[in-house]
This record gives C-alpha cells, structure tokens and sequence, in this order.
C-alpha cells in the first residue's frame, strides 16, 4: 500500500494536507488521500482513527483546521454554508445511527430529498420510495416510525433515503454495524449494484473485513501519520505494523 | 492579578462572541421565515404542540391565580369598605401584569424546556446533520417553525389564561363571598381599557413568546451531542428563560409604562 499514488486532480474527493484537532487530540495531521469517481472506496482503520470524523468532513459537516478537502473539484473548506448545500446535492449520506427524523414516517423520512429539492409528483414521489424501500429489505414499514424499528432496520431505511435521488457520491458510516449475515450481504449487494449500474463514488467506513475487502476497489486505511492507500489484495500484502496488527485482530474477532 | 484581568477579558469575550452568534441566529431564523418555501403544515403542527397541549395547565393555572387574587384582594379592599371594586383589581393585576408573566412562565416550563430538549436531542442523534447533508436547512425546516408557533400561541394562552383568572376571581368573590356579580364585572369592564390594557398585555406576551422562542430553539441547536447536553439545554431554556422573561417585564412596564 501507498501513501500517495497520483495526482489530486484524477479524484473525485481529495484530501490535501488535512489537519484537525479536537481538544487536546489530533484526528488527522496533514493527511492527504483521494477517491476516485466511480469506485467504492472502504476506509478501515482502528477505533478514534477518524474513520466517521473523514466522512463528516468530506461533506462538510466538520470543517478542518487547515488543509484542503476538494469535492467535484471546488475546495468544500472555503465555501459557507449555503454554498455547500450546492455541493451536498450531489452527496447522499448514511450515518452511523441512521438520523432519520423521529417525527416522520418511515415514507415521509425516504420521501424527504424528493419533496426537498424535485419537481416529482406524489405518485413519483411514492413509486420511487417504495423502489428504494423494497432494494433495502423494508417494503412493508412506509407508514411506520423510526422508533417502531430495529437499529438496523433503521439503518436499512436511512440508506434508502440517502440514495433516493440518486447522488453521484454516498458517504456511508458503519452500513453493516449491527445487521445479520443475511442484511450484510443484501446491503453490499445493493450498493456494488448501485455503484455498478449508477456509477456512483461510494465511500464506507467500516470494521467489517470480509465485506470490505469483497466490495472495495480501493481501501484507505487511516493510521497515526496519515492514509495507506491500496486494493484489498495490497492490504492483505502489506508489512505495516499496523495494517498487520488490524488484520490479526480482524481475523482473531472473526474466527471466533 | 494579571491573570484575573485576562480572565474576565476572555470571559467579556465570549460573551460578546455568544451574543454575535444569537444575532445571526435570529437573523437566519427571520430570513427563513421571510422566504420561502412556508412551511404550513410545520407551523400548524406545532402550534399545536405549544399551544394546544398546554392549555390543561394554562386554564387551571388561570384559575387558581384568579381564585387567589379573588381572596387577597377582597380581604384588603374590605379593609378599607372598597370590596366592590374587587373586579377592577383583578382585572388590572392579570391584563397588565400577572397574565402575560405567568402564562409566559408556564410556556417556558411546558412548551419552551419541550423544545429546547427535543432540538438538543436531534443534535445529539445527528438528524440536523441528517437535514444539512439533505441540504435542507435545519433552521427553516426545523427551528422557524418551532419560533413562529411560540409567537402566535403566547398572545393566544395569555387571553385565555386571563379569562380563565377572571372566572376564578369571580368564583371566589361572588359565588364564595358574596359579592355582586354585576358589580363585578363592571368594574372590571370599566377599569380596563382596549387601547392601554389589552394592548399592553399583548405586546409584553408577544414579546415574550418571541424571547422564549430564540433561548429554547437556540439552547436545543447549540447543545452539546451528549444526554447531559440535552439536560443543559432544558435547564439552561427554563432558567435563563425565566430570568430574561422577569428582566424584560420591567423594561417593557419602564419604557412603555405597560
């Protein structure tokens, strides 16, 4: 794995020289990485890496200390508020709870982006969310709320919400934390089915090895000292002690 | 002593720095709610949740205070053989004073700590960031809503809170102690005016529905992520917005004479 292969402008996100403090810790000092347009890209890394810290910064929800973080080729750092949500219609997120308004229905909280920012009529608004609802394993839930649900039901509905007006990029944190084999595996399928058949740059961060290295063209492995970047074959290659130190511990959790 | 000094400069510092973020706040909370898209069915839900759901507190609190005014005012204007004007005092006490204060206190304790909690609560499970990675705007979509039901329930459950005091005064003072009912009612009629009184009692509810509004929806959208963040900011809407509701209650009544 390498720590820097090409030049930023081959990227559809890139990361210059990003640092970030929170407190008295650092998160990130001077990391530079970059995703390409069309690729999953799974982010591995160990507990308080910066893993979920990497995804709210590439949509702008945190912004870092000093560093350049270019989305679609315009610096997301100096732009205010109201010109981000410019950028972040091109973003669909999946958080890590799934932050799906409680307030709203299962329907309604899908049905959001749509009413949001298209022209599309009830009847569209309606077909499309059941389509997405249906992708994720929850075609009967539309009039249920969030609270009715499962954390990782929950969770399958937020990533319907976040792909429903198709984003050309889809930051997800932790799909597969907490869901059976059975859900980790439909989730994968539809995000390589979306990532094939839209063309959509997916990013995942994610402790779950087997999935990650089935999906990833590429993986980002954050670590003290900046980014590794390589394929899942390179990951397994690598001679980093703390690439090697994660996957020993992986494949340990796992077998057990 | 140097130390001292740079402490209370960092200290007046971050205040100014607060108030500076409360006034684009409130900025932003106009802007969204001078554009649109309107949100309607936002607005009428919460108006609904602010001021329909405390009505039950509102109106028995109404009465009690009425009730007591009743007692209290009757026992001292008999003192000096002036009972009859029992009416009148009530009126005066609640329309100027009583009736816009309490009912803002009670609004604070119910409907502003409700809010103040359930925006807290959204920060802390990510849903405003939910919004923002939407790119909907949590203030217009969330916060302005919240702000203008507070404004147009306050005037609302101030009137109510009023008559229901009235009717309390007049239980007491007439079917408890026997005075006449149409005594009564006119002095309470003829000492109150439009014009003065009513529009008095307005202004001062309208002004606090507006104060409660920005500390529980600013307390909610600043806390931090964390359960004890949703704490701080339900304390920190019930006491500062009790405070600054008694502050701005003797600066309206200084200025305006209300």
């Amino acid at each position: 794995m390498e720590q820097r292969e090409e030049a930023a402008e081959t990227f559809r996100i890139a990361l210059d020289g990003v640092s970030l403090r929170r407190g008295h810790r650092e998160v990130f000092r001077d990391l530079s990485c970059g995703f390409r347009a069309g690729e999953i890209s799974v982010i591995l890394g160990g507990s308080g890496a910066g893993k979920s810290t990497l995804l709210r910064v590439i949509g702008g929800l945190t912004r870092p200390d000093s560093g350049a973080v270019r989305v679609a080729g315009r610096d997301i750092t100096r732009l205010s508020e109201r010109d981000m949500f410019t950028v972040r219609d091109g973003i669909g997120m999946l958080f890590q709870g799934g932050a799906l308004l409680d307030s709203l229905t299962i329907f309604d909280n899908v049905a959001l982006p749509l009413r949001e920012h298209t022209e599309l009529s009830e009847r569209e608004i309606h077909a499309a969310v059941a389509r997405r609802l249906t992708a994720v394993g929850l075609p009967e839930t539309e009039g249920l709320f969030p609270r009715q649900l499962s954390g990782g039901m929950n969770r399958r509905a937020a990533l319907a919400r976040a792909v429903v007006n198709d984003p050309e990029i889809v930051l997800c944190d932790e799909p597969f934390s907490g869901l059976d084999p059975l859900n980790v595996r439909r989730i994968e399928s539809l995000l390589m089915d979306l990532n094939r058949r839209l063309g959509l740059t997916l990013l995942v961060t994610s402790h779950h090895l087997a999935s990650s290295l089935r999906m990833a063209d590429r993986i980002v492995f954050l670590r003290r000292g900046g980014a590794l970047v390589g394929t899942p074959e390179a990951l397994l290659r690598s001679a980093d002690p703390e690439v090697v130190a994660f996957l020993s511990a992986e494949s340990e959790a796992g077998s057990r | 002593m140097i130390g001292a000094i740079q402490r209370l400069g960092n200290r007046s510092v971050g205040i100014v720095e607060e108030l500076g973020r409360m006034t684009v706040f409130v900025a932003g909370v106009a802007r969204t709610l001078a554009m649109p898209p309107y949100r309607l069915r936002r607005i009428v839900d919460e108006v609904y949740d602010v001021g329909a759901l405390s009505l039950a507190i509102i109106c028995l609190s109404g009465l009690t205070v009425g009730a007591v005014l009743g007692l209290q005012g009757y026992y001292n204007l008999a003192r000096f053989g002036a009972d009859g004007s029992l009416g009148a005092v009530v009126g005066l006490v609640l329309v100027r004073e009583l009736g816009p204060v309490l009912t803002a206190l009670l609004v604070t304790g119910r409907a502003g700590s409700a809010m103040a909690a359930e925006i807290a609560s959204m920060v802390t499970t990510e849903q405003l960031d939910g919004l923002r990675m939407m790119s909907v705007d949590p203030i217009d979509y969330v916060v302005s809503p919240k702000a203008l039901a507070m404004g147009i329930a306050m005037p609302l459950l101030n009137a109510l809170f009023i008559v229901f005091a009235f009717v309390g005064g007049y239980l007491v003072g007439v079917s408890y102690l026997g005075l006449d009912g149409g005594q009564y009612w006119t002095s309470l009629e003829e000492a109150i005016t439009v014009a003065d009184d009513i529009a008095g009692s307005l202004l001062k509810s309208l002004v606090f529905g507006a104060l409660i509004a920005v500390i529980a929806t600013y307390r909610g959208t600043t806390s931090e992520p964390t359960a004890s963040g949703v704490s701080a900011a339900t304390t920190g809407t019930v006491v500062t917005g009790s405070v600054v509701i008694l502050v701005f209650d003797y600066v309206i009544t200084a200025l305006w004479g209300v």
